[in-house]
């Protein structure tokens, strides 16, 4: 009785010591592990953190993986990314690239950026890998206990609701997230831009990332609501090209999400240089060659000489 | 921060540059064109430190001017670029360089081709088919990517810089306002309005 009392009176955030929760881990077997969606330790209750043994845990934070005020420091957070999802006609379109950076470093090509709440939810992932992964892992949970409690699916604006409202007390302690909350419910399509200072908005077209700029050039210019399936799904493959062109800290690939009233669909996985040079295949929409500035305008000269130079 | 876009089309270069003079958080005037006509087929869009600005360009402006007046004739679009560049890149090991970042856009009579350089503070030169300098890059540069077309009309390219000029007004947090557009193509510079 005493270690339930003992379990449930910390606070949450950082109040109980690594031990403590070392001890609450060796009550469970081994079997655990990969259950409760690899929640383990957290299916027992309320979360806690290890944190380091000084008076401000999130300075101490900050002082080491600050890296635009302290190239040196010894921690870096991954950052650049491309991510973009919309709202159209036939549906969310979701697409994202797949470089993970550490500083300079391209610390992995194949990183998964859409992260599978539930059949009818994604998350996109931006800022901080684990800060995404974890939390909306954490938030699929939810949104299932929801579903257990209420015999209904979880609405997109509240599943993104109950998400802000985590980060936001996490707010000032270092979590690192912008993401985008996407499904279908009742209501429709939706999509909801969530990110770790605690802002939410719902909205039609967004993109986040250190390529959003270059996403948004070509989003906004082909954004239409009445576009077919195809369209939008080539218009979500374009502009993650674009930006993986553009931008150093994105690129190597684009996965590419369709999500419809039955539930989402993952579409595709696409090569950027491949894309470049040969464009995404056989594949509803594609344009047929490559996405490539120097291949598309191959043998298209801006001379403008006079009839009489051009004959002689 | 300031904005600068330039393209090239069918015979012809437009070169846009907006016409804010901010300092600090204040729009201190609205109508200031930062594009100099340097000689009949020249034109040249400068942005950066308030001050080197303007003074550089004249710099430019009155040697390229006394070249022609010793010469008879001008320089010609890359050999002007070149001068430009050296001057820039002898000004960045002085002990105070000029920080300017320069869209040159000149029509070739000799060679019947426009063209198109992309000079930082720098002295980078790099010869493109489209270009932007400040914040707009970030959204321009993609954009071009997927419409910019070599052998567009100039309507063609004109809309192709609205869409440029449009995206840049709708994401960037800070309008740049109003731009002045000037074309130079066989029959030399004039403006448009867009």
């Amino acid at each position: 009785m005493n270690s339930i009392l003992q379990r449930y009176s910390g606070s949450s955030a950082g109040g109980r010591l690594s031990k403590s929760v070392v001890e609450d881990d060796s009550d469970f077997s081994d079997a655990m592990w990969g259950s409760e969606a690899g929640f383990g330790t957290l299916a027992k209750g309320v979360p806690g953190f290890v944190v380091p043994s000084v008076p401000d845990p999130a300075a101490f934070l900050r002082l080491h993986t600050d890296d635009h005020a302290d190239p040196s420091c010894r921690i870096k957070i991954q950052h650049g990314t491309t991510t973009l999802a919309f709202r159209f006609q036939g549906g969310v379109i979701v697409a994202v690239d797949s470089r993970a950076t550490a500083g300079s470093y391209v610390a992995s090509g194949t990183v998964k950026k859409v992260i599978e709440i539930n059949p009818y939810l994604l998350g996109t992932m931006a800022g901080g890998a684990a800060d995404c992964q974890y939390w909306e892992t954490y938030l699929g949970m939810h949104c299932r206990l929801h579903e257990l409690r209420n015999r209904e699916r979880i609405s997109v604006s509240a599943a993104s609701k109950y998400l802000s409202n985590l980060v936001y007390s996490y707010k000032g302690m270092g979590l690192s997230m912008g993401t985008m909350i996407c499904g279908w419910d009742k209501t429709g399509p939706a999509v909801f831009y969530v990110d770790s200072d605690g802002t939410r908005l719902k909205g039609d077209l967004f993109s986040v990332g250190s390529g959003s700029t270059f996403a948004y050039g070509v989003l906004d210019q082909g954004y239409r609501w009445d576009l077919t399936d195809e369209e939008a799904q080539e218009l979500g493959r374009r502009s993650i090209y674009a930006a993986g062109h553009r931008d150093a800290f994105s690129g190597n690939s684009c996965n590419l999400y369709h999500v419809k009233e039955d539930g989402w669909k993952f579409i595709g996985n696409y090569d950027i240089t491949k894309l470049h040079y040969e464009g995404p295949g056989n594949v509803a929409g594609s344009p047929g060659h490559g996405y490539g500035y120097d291949l598309r305008v191959e043998g298209r000269s801006s001379a403008n000489p006079p009839e009489v130079a051009a004959q002689a | 921060m300031e904005t600068s876009f330039a393209l090239t089309g069918k015979g012809y270069v437009i070169v846009a540059a907006d016409t804010t003079a901010a300092r600090s958080i204040v729009k201190m005037k609205v109508d200031q064109d930062k594009i100099k006509d340097l000689s009949p087929h020249l034109l040249m869009a400068y942005s950066g430190e308030p001050g080197d600005t303007v003074q550089f360009a004249e710099f430019v402006e009155r040697n390229i001017r006394l070249y022609q007046i010793r010469n008879l004739y001008p320089l010609r679009p890359a050999a002007a670029a070149s001068w430009i560049r050296r001057s820039l890149a002898e000004s960045l090991r002085s002990r105070k360089p000029y920080s300017v970042n320069l869209l040159l856009g000149g029509y070739d009579t000799s060679l019947h081709t426009p063209n198109l350089y992309w000079v930082d503070y720098l002295g980078t030169v790099v010869e493109v088919p489209f270009a932007a300098h400040g914040y707009g890059s970030y959204f321009a540069l993609s954009l071009l990517d997927r419409y910019h077309d070599p052998e567009a009309s100039l309507e063609e390219g004109l809309a192709t810089l609205k869409r440029c000029i449009d995206e840049v007004s709708k994401r960037l947090v800070i309008d740049p306002g109003k731009y002045k557009v000037k074309v130079v193509d066989k029959d030399g510079i004039r403006e448009v309005e867009i």
